[in-house]
Formats: structure tokens, sequence, C-alpha cells
């Protein structure tokens, strides 16, 4: 009995199974749920970066109308801040300031009205200390950092010596490339309600992280975890900025512990700058040596960004320099510098989309030194194993990436000189990018029951932020259980089911898809089980190997007539339901392989020779990235991660007022995303790929790779356009004046 | 970046206009949401807590409410009357996401007050559908998975059956522009063209 005796839902173009709720407003994010007695919270944020709350006047606040509580440093419980890992939180526990827009009152009031009102009315007294607030003033305070780049990594790494690699190189590229603040903006503002029952605590939370919240705040509070239920349905985009728990969640249940009513809190678009983590600032010297054929004789990428000066985040710009290309002397390092600013985090493909602006760039002005075409540049330099590892790919098609989508975008068409290319006054430059993030798993659970009525129930913790796990677990449960789509309820988003790792890392589908595969593979075999030691089945005496699963039905494959319902088999042993569990976890793969996706980005910018302004006009992107579970959703998501790349190569900054470190621009009007109008038909190629080592079902996933490349490819593109290199994002057109 | 000059001069129009309303004090009669009142003297200071009946049509259904006369719409739909599918992105009128239709008008719901929308025929999201059956725009949606999140996508389906009751939108560019007000942090734009596209050829394929 094998899924492939029948046809395969998963990678499918099904549509969402969520869809219906999504377009109806039926789907209730974490501050829709409709709870009693619910009273609303405000925060107060600081408006230094740096010093002491000297004096806190809550008088006029406490006085309007329906104001149950304003709570500040002077009266708030005494919580951890620093308990259970993760970030630092601020928690009302001092008067002191580390950085503009840190909590530093929480206001209840029975309407959001009256706590907007009461928030205004708080009167607050600052000791003004000088704030920490430019990277390259603090340059000389740039430390190595404690703490480890992702996958447990340190932040330094040397193969042979770069040095010796330039002196030998024939042309050498040595350039310093930066990139600004940039918030996340899901566009579903951070939002807890909490609820109290005793001494048990449910959140409904906008997270990325279920488990990780839960975590979190049991330990802040003192609790035991079995006590904090953290519930989210559905997340209105996360980015990353999701996938940690912040103080406002914390702030929610301490708020709702002194009011004694549920509160909810949800955080105003401007407050989502600063207190809730950014991509960090970065500058990085990226070193290219090469032989006259395009050989890379050396290769050198070092990173400094920031981080706060209570917490430490490392933006790995550098890790993808250590296995993208094959060369003999490579040497990576991230170092820190230590800022008034709130803590950093994840933002969507951090250190990778960051990291590869500079990379892909220096290797495109290395490609136009030695006069060979970036694509060929890249296959001399193809690394045909991890470098770094020494360890074989688990799969890789970039070679198949980049000739599929030159093929597509028409790349043999291009002369490469600057400024060569026109369409009337309008300048036109092509660009490309290598792509590329790793293959993350983490353990994760799930529970498959089959009912009597031929439907099945599948629950694994998880979340959905937009990236479709509840439509991609519906299908691997639909091909495990042998049952179509529409008879699986897939639910997720429970601290009471199954646990999961954190919608991060691209590995909700390679993590909690194993779950739900092994789960439902193990359900289906003990049903079946049952038939085949039943002798009123039909079935009886054959062995698993003669059965099909198809349709919520076992039949033998040589005879089909003798055939049985699930509901038929439960029902003769009078039971309601069978099910399994399956604890799934990343086994030895990863010492054997190294595990990633791999795709090709070609972009076509139209630069306006007069005013500057860069118009993305066309797309090509061309990804390798295992088995595809839903050829619709995936193709979403990496338009979504492009789009992601337009934003930052050509608009995102978050800029700070030099004196107190208030960001100026903290809004969606002065905070440029892109629009519709900003986007170009985008043409996603998925190059046909089978990993058989990367996890049990074959998914390498693709929530981040899409972004990787882009902003390098539009640079790319625009230098092609203008003759003008422009290392310092965003990409804007004062820059090419 | 046109585009984000002109949402937020649309937004301070709004402002004024209803800051201009509330200071003229408040009248039984329906308050046009694009004529501004031009502000007059209060005779009275104006007690931000005090509170006024409002009657809403949402939906086809008539809402009898008690409220300050400083509540959005948006925050009336959402924290009174338990109608969570019009969003809360920014409420600065910059995102799109809270937007509905005021008399087959599309509005930001977060640039308005409730109270100036007593007589008006107020559609959200949840009142697009009939019975089961989609709106075609919310089936198109579906079918060319205009979303990820979906957070935005209320918003974004009330935007675009607007921009088809206005009848300006001749192309894709033209969709793109009109479109341009509401956000989509997940990117799903060129899905959102290709939805509003096919309802506005009148296709009737759209999967439900």
């Amino acid at each position: 009995m094998n899924s492939s005796d029948m046809k395969s839902v998963v990678g499918k173009p099904l549509n969402r199974v969520d869809g219906h709720a999504k377009v109806t407003g039926a789907a209730r994010y974490s501050a829709e749920f409709p709870v009693a007695k619910l009273v609303h919270g405000v925060t107060i944020q600081s408006t230094i970066a740096s010093g002491k709350i000297a004096q806190i006047d809550t008088r006029a606040a406490e006085r309007v109308p329906g104001v149950l509580l304003v709570m500040t440093h002077l009266n708030a419980p005494k919580v951890s801040g620093e308990a259970g890992g993760d970030r630092k939180l601020p928690l009302l526990q001092d008067n002191q300031v580390r950085y503009s827009g840190q909590h530093i009152g929480v206001v209840v009031a029975d309407t959001f009205e009256h706590a907007m009102q009461a928030a205004a009315l708080v009167n607050i007294r600052y000791d003004e200390e000088q704030p920490a607030l430019h990277l390259k003033e603090h340059l000389d305070q740039a430390y190595v950092p404690q703490g480890k780049i992702p996958r447990d990594q340190p932040p330094d790494s040397a193969h042979g010596s770069v040095e010796q690699g330039l002196a030998t190189a024939a042309v050498k590229v040595e350039q310093t490339y930066t990139t600004p603040i940039e918030n996340h903006n899901p566009m579903e503002p951070h939002a807890t309600t909490a609820v109290w029952q005793g001494d048990r605590l449910l959140l409904y939370d906008a997270t990325q992280g279920v488990f990780g919240a839960k975590k979190k705040v049991a330990a802040v509070l003192g609790m035991p975890p079995e006590n904090v239920r953290i519930m989210s349905y559905f997340v209105g985009g996360g980015f990353g900025c999701k996938g940690s728990t912040w103080a406002h969640v914390v702030l929610t249940a301490m708020a709702a512990r002194q009011v004694n009513r549920p509160v909810k809190l949800v955080l105003g678009r401007m407050q989502m700058f600063g207190p809730v983590g950014f991509r960090p600032e970065t500058m990085q010297q990226v070193s290219l040596g090469a032989t006259r054929e395009g050989n890379l004789t050396a290769l050198r990428h070092a990173g400094t960004s920031i981080t706060s000066t209570f917490d430490e985040f490392i933006e790995p710009v550098a890790k993808t320099a250590r296995m993208i290309y094959a060369c003999p002397h490579i040497e990576t390092s991230h170092r820190l510098v230590r800022l008034n600013v709130g803590t950093p985090t994840y933002m969507r493909a951090p250190g990778e989309a960051s990291g590869s602006f500079a990379l892909e760039s220096a290797m495109d002005e290395l490609a136009y030194a030695l006069k060979i075409d970036p694509i060929e540049l890249r296959l001399r330099n193809y690394a045909e194993f991890d470098p770094d590892k020494k360890l074989p790919w688990s799969s890789k098609s970039l070679r198949e990436c980049y000739q599929q989508g030159a093929a597509r975008f028409g790349w043999q068409k291009r002369n490469p000189t600057p400024r060569s290319m026109r369409d009337g006054n309008t300048l036109i430059g092509w660009g490309m990018a290598t792509a590329t993030y790793p293959t993350n798993r983490s353990p994760a659970s799930a529970i498959a029951q089959i009912k009597a009525d031929g439907t099945a129930v599948v629950r694994s913790g998880s979340q959905d932020i937009g990236t479709g796990t509840y439509t991609v677990m519906t299908q691997i449960a639909a091909d495990a259980l042998g049952l179509p789509a529409e008879q699986i309820q897939f639910e997720l988003g429970d601290t009471n089911l199954p646990e999961t790792p954190v919608s991060g890392g691209s590995q909700t589908a390679a993590s909690v898809g194993s779950a739900v595969h092994l789960a439902g593979t193990e359900a289906r075999s003990k049903l079946l089980q049952l038939a085949l030691m039943d002798q009123a089945s039909p079935l009886y005496g054959a062995t698993a190997e003669d059965v099909i699963a198809q349709n919520g039905r076992f039949l033998l494959k040589n005879k089909a007539a003798n055939a049985e319902t699930y509901g038929a088999i439960l029902s003769r042993h009078g039971l309601k339901t069978i099910e399994a569990r399956a604890d799934a976890k990343p086994g030895e793969e990863k010492d054997k392989y190294s595990m990633h996706s791999f795709g090709a980005q070609f972009v076509e910018v139209r630069v306006n020779p007069d005013s500057g302004e860069v118009r993305v006009s066309r797309w090509v992107g061309a990804f390798g990235v295992g088995r595809l579970l839903n050829a619709k959703t995936a193709n979403s998501q990496l338009i979504g991660g492009i789009v992601y790349g337009i934003g930052m190569a050509l608009m995102e900054h978050t800029v700070m007022d030099p004196n107190r470190g208030r960001v100026v621009n903290a809004d969606l009007a002065e905070y440029h995303v892109p629009v519709n109008a900003d986007v170009p038909s985008i043409d996603v190629i998925f190059v046909d790929e089978q990993d058989p080592h990367v996890n049990p079902i074959g998914v390498k996933g693709i929530g981040e790779i899409g972004i990787t490349g882009s902003a390098a490819a539009i640079a790319n593109a625009v230098y092609h356009a203008t003759g003008q290199r422009v290392r310092d994002l965003p990409l804007t057109l004062d820059k090419l004046l | 970046m046109r585009l984000r000059f002109r949402r937020r001069r649309l937004g301070q129009f709004a402002i004024a206009g209803t800051v201009g309303a509330v200071l003229a004090g408040f009248t039984k009669q329906a308050m046009g949401q694009s004529t501004p009142q031009t502000p007059s003297k209060p005779e009275v200071p104006a007690d931000p807590n005090s509170y006024v009946d409002v009657e809403l049509q949402i939906n086809g259904k008539e809402q009898m409410l008690k409220i300050e006369p400083r509540v959005t719409l948006l925050d009336v739909l959402r924290e009174r009357l338990d109608l969570t599918g019009t969003k809360k992105g920014c409420d600065h009128g910059q995102c799109g996401a809270c937007t509905v239709l005021v008399n087959g008008r599309r509005i930001n719901s977060c640039l308005t007050f409730a109270i100036m929308h007593r007589g008006a025929e107020i559609t959200t999201i949840e009142g697009l559908a009939k019975g089961n059956t989609l709106h075609p725009m919310q089936a198109a949606f579906v079918a060319h998975d205009a979303f990820q999140c979906g957070y935005c996508t209320p918003g974004q389906i009330c935007s675009a059956v607007g921009l088809v009751n206005e009848g300006h939108a001749q192309s894709d560019a033209d969709i793109r522009e009109l479109m341009s007000g509401n956000i989509c942090r997940c990117g799903a734009y060129p899905n959102i063209v290709t939805a509003v596209r096919e309802v506005l050829e009148g296709k009737k394929n759209a999967a439900v």
C-alpha cells in the first residue's frame, strides 16, 4: 500500500481551504474574538531613546470616564522580562528608557476611545541622556557577537587565506554595501487578547509561534506552561516580527490580571516601529578576487549590523557567502554595534536578503570588470558541493534555474553595455542575481483521526500566516489518508494541539508536513490492519501491499470488487474513530547533505533619465525548491517574496530622527512599501526537482527564497540601465541624479 | 510614490471634513460624507465623552447605537457590531484594509465618523455574498489566489467592487493604479489584478 497507487492531491493547484472564510470576513484574527466583559488596552511609548523617567503623572488619565488602570513602572506587578530565552523584554520593571518607542505604560479602559484619550493625557518628564543612534559613528565599538548565527554556526569562518587569494587575483572587486533599517509591516497589527480563568491564562495572539509564545509568557509570569494556552487561527502576515513574543503580549496579560477583566491590546501602526523588531541596518564589505578567466580566487564577506543596548540579534549577512560559490579562499565575519534602538529581529530571509544584495552586486561588478556575462561568471564558479561543510547537496538545480530563467527572460538579447538599451528616452536595464535559502526542519507532531462517517480530522499546533498551511496540510493528509481533500478538516493555531515549531525559517511545510504525512499514513495503516485481520472483511487475509486506498475505501489491487469503506470497517468494530499520532524530527540527513533551495532572478527596470525614477517592468524568477505541495499557493509565495524584494530594493527605509531616535516615517504613508502600481506581472518558473533526502515529503520551503537576490538583481539592472552603481539601499531616485 | 501622496491628501481632506462636521454640531439629517461642512463656532464646547443615538443601515440591517460622536465607522463595525471582517491596518487611511462601500462608493471607514453616515447604505465584506453564493469578486479572489494572509482581503474586495461601480478601469494598468490605495504586504498584487480583470470582463467561470 502506498500513496503512488492513487492520484496525488499534493501538488494540485487547490484553492485555499480557508479562502471562503477570508473573502467573506468570517476568518477571525486575534483581535476579533468576542469575549464577554472585554476591555481595551493601549500602550504609552517613550519619546526619548535613552534616559530615565523622572516623573509620570497619571492623574488626568485616570479621570477619563471608563478608565480602569494606568499601569506604569510605579505600579506594575514584578515579572522577569529576561526569563524564558528569546528576546529580553522591558516590562515596566524600572524607570530606564532604552530606546524610543519602548512601552512605558498601559492604559486600560472600557472603550478603545477612552483608552486612547487617557493615554494621551499621561504626562511624562524624562532625565534624558545622549543616545547612540548611528552605526557609522560607533563602528569603533563593533564587537564579536556572543551568540551564534542560525544553525548554530560561529559568527566567523575561514577556509584558506583571502589575502593570499587576493594576491594572486588578476581582477579584484572590493566594495562596501549598506542596507537600512526596514520594518516588517504585516497588514495585521500585533494584537493580543488576554483572558484569565482563575490561574489559567488564555491568549489570542497574533503570533508565528503559538508554542514559543506559551513558553515565553509562562516563564516571564512565573507560571507552569500548562496553565498558558495560546490560540491563533489566522495571522495577518508576520514576515518575522511575529516570530518572537514581544513586551506588549506580556503587558496585556499583566493588565488583564490587574483589572480582573479580559483585555484586548492592539498596537497602532506607528507603535510597530521599534518594540516589535526590524531588519537591522548593515554595513557589508565584500572582497572578490578572480583570474582573467573568471575563476574566483578569494571571497570575503564581512558584515556589521546594529543591535540594541540590552539584547543581541545578529543579521547573518555573510552566511550565504560560505556556501554559494566554489572558491579556495573564503572568509566571513559578523560584528555588532550596540545602539539605543529596540532589538532587531528576523525579517523575511534575515541575512540572505540583506547579504545577497552585497554579494550578488559584487559579483555583477566582477562580471563587468572581467567582461564576462554575469550568468557565465556564476557558472564558472558553480559549487558542486558545499564548500563550507564539504558535503554534497541533497539536490541542486541552480544550473537549470539559470538556463530556464534566462531563456524565458530572453537574456541572450541583452547588450551588456550600460545605457545601451532604450525605449524612446527611457533607459532599460536587465539584471540578474542568484537566490538561495537553506532548507530547515524542526521537530513537529500531528494527530490524524479517521471518523466513522468517512471524514478525517488532522490536528497540529502550527500557524497559517498566509503561507497556506491549512491548505497544504489538508493536501498532505488527503494523500496519506487516502481521502479526498474535501473530507478532511485540518486544525491548527492552538497550543492544546500537538507541538510544532515557529513558522519561520521557511520550515513549516517540511516540519509540520512530515508529521502530518506520518500521522496520516499511520492512521490509515491501523485501520487497514483491522480489516485485514477481520474475517467479515472482503480484504481479509490480504497483505497491506495488495491493497490500495482511494477515496475513503480500501480495495484489492487485483480484484477491485473486494473493497470496503473506512466507515464500514470502523462501524463493524464499533469504533467511532481511529487515530494515530506522529512525532517527526529531522534525522541524520543534515550530517550527510547540505540542503538548500536555489534560484535565479531576472529583472527588467525602466529608468527615467531626467527624474531618476526606477520602475520594475518585468520579472522572471526560476527556482528549484523540491516538491511543490500546491502549485497555486507556491506561486503566490514566490511572487510575494519578490514583491517584498522590490520594496527592499526601491523604497523601504526606516528613518530615525538623529537626536532622539524617533522614527520619523512611522506609518504607511511615509514608510513606503510596494503598492499595486509598483508591481509588474511576475513570471515564476518551478524547475522540476526531486529531493529524496531532505525530509519524508521532499519539500524545501518557499517562504523566503523569493526575496533573496531580488534587491541585487534590481541594483544590477539599474547599473545596466544607467551606468551608476548604487551600493546603498534603498535605491531611491536621489541616488541616481 | 505619486499614489502615496494622493492617498495622504485624501486622508487630510477627509479629516478636515469630519472635524468641521463635528464642530458644527450634530444634526439629525444625514450628512453627505463627500461634502465637508463649513466650520462654525460651537455654542457649547463639545464634550468628547457625551453620547448620541445613531441609527445606521449596514448590510441591509438597521443598527441602533449609543456612541460618542468621535467613534469611527471602522470602530463601530469592529468593536460594537462584531462585524470584524472590516480590518484595521493603520487607522490613518493609508492602507485601505478598512475599505467599505457607502452608497456603492468605496471609502476608508477609519477616516470617517459613524455618525456621518445616518441614512446611508453601508455594505461591508459580510454583506457582499448572497447566502452561500459568493459575490463574483469574492469568487474571483479565491479562484486566482488573490491573497495570502487574508487581512487586507476584505478591503481589497470592497475596493475592487467600488472600482467596478466607478467604471473607469479599462486596462490592467488602470486596475493597478485604481487599486493602489489598498496595500497587500503579502504581495498578491498580480493575482488581484487578474481577479479584478476577470470580474470586469464579466467572466463567470470563477470557482466558488
